[in-house]
């Protein structure tokens, strides 16, 4: 077993389990935590698969802002396992069984497929994941996206701004 | 890694968090199930990227095949992080109406 596989499904186990404990953690800052551990592990597998300037961006924009905010606002809720509401036991168990029927059906239509068969994604060569090669993609193809996405946050701002604030 | 591999991570992952968003009634929870399902399709399209380059790269060494789906993924980060942001103003203001963040308390729109 080389380094690369102990890597992957540490990494993997990392991100399962990490996810499942989202879903167990009855305190919401517990969940928040959780879930920047599963954000970690997929950006640990952007650098597996050299795909550095999404792993960095992965980090920054989900791991560091967006969890931020979610901290935030449960830090203004004074969130807390008391004010935790519960569905009942047989709704979750129910989620439960519907969610794993669609693994299973999905993993042996994976299992089936024939066209992936032999496929291998190439770990830690190939440079299209540098930040010059999708640098130059960005600002010559993707130009009128980028400049779209900047006009969706600004409305976005707006927009959080005008629910937000007291009427 | 055979791509098979990916996939699986990929589906579990996504499927965790539709499971997350059927057991949970905190609201914060299911929007941070719906994170983690966007975070799951990312992965999946990093390694399909991958896995298109690996193919093309046999014939021509100087491919950049594969890019447009790393772009991808950065364009759902980007509408993920305005989503974000219009969201939780969401929550925030329906816990002040409601002071509660239960989504069962979302079935009273209808008045």
């Amino acid at each position: 077993m080389s380094a690369i596989q102990i890597i992957f499904w540490f990494l993997s186990a990392l991100a399962i389990v990490s996810a499942l404990m989202v879903l167990i953690s009855k305190n919401p800052v517990h969940s928040v935590l959780w879930l920047i551990m599963v954000f970690f592990a997929i950006s640990g597998h952007y650098i597996l698969l050299n795909a550095q300037f999404l792993a960095i961006v992965n980090l920054i924009v989900y791991a560091g802002a967006i969890m931020v905010l979610f901290l935030f606002v449960i830090m203004l809720m004074n969130l807390n396992n008391e004010s935790e509401p519960q569905k009942n036991v047989w709704m979750r168990l129910a989620g439960a069984v519907s969610g794993g029927c669609l693994l299973m059906i999905l993993v042996s239509l994976v299992r089936q497929a024939i066209e992936i068969n032999n496929k291998v994604a190439e770990m830690k060569v190939g440079d299209i994941g540098l930040i010059g090669n999708l640098g130059k993609a960005l600002f010559k193809d993707y130009l009128v996206p980028f400049e779209i996405s900047s006009v969706l946050f600004l409305s976005a701002m707006v927009g959080a701004i005008v629910i937000g604030k007291k009427n | 890694m055979p791509i098979q591999y990916y996939i699986i991570l990929s589906l579990a992952l996504f499927c965790i968090g539709i499971v997350g968003v059927l057991v949970r009634r905190n609201v914060i929870i299911v929007f941070m199930c719906i994170e983690l399902m966007l975070n799951a399709v990312n992965l999946l399209l990093v390694a399909f990227s991958k896995m298109h380059h690996g193919i093309a790269y046999l014939t021509d060494k100087t491919t950049t095949t594969g890019s447009d789906a790393q772009l991808f993924v950065f364009f759902i980060m980007v509408v993920a992080a305005a989503e974000v942001s219009v969201g939780l103003a969401i929550i925030v203001m329906m816990y002040r109406n409601t002071h509660s963040v239960d989504v069962n308390f979302l079935n009273r729109l209808k008045n």
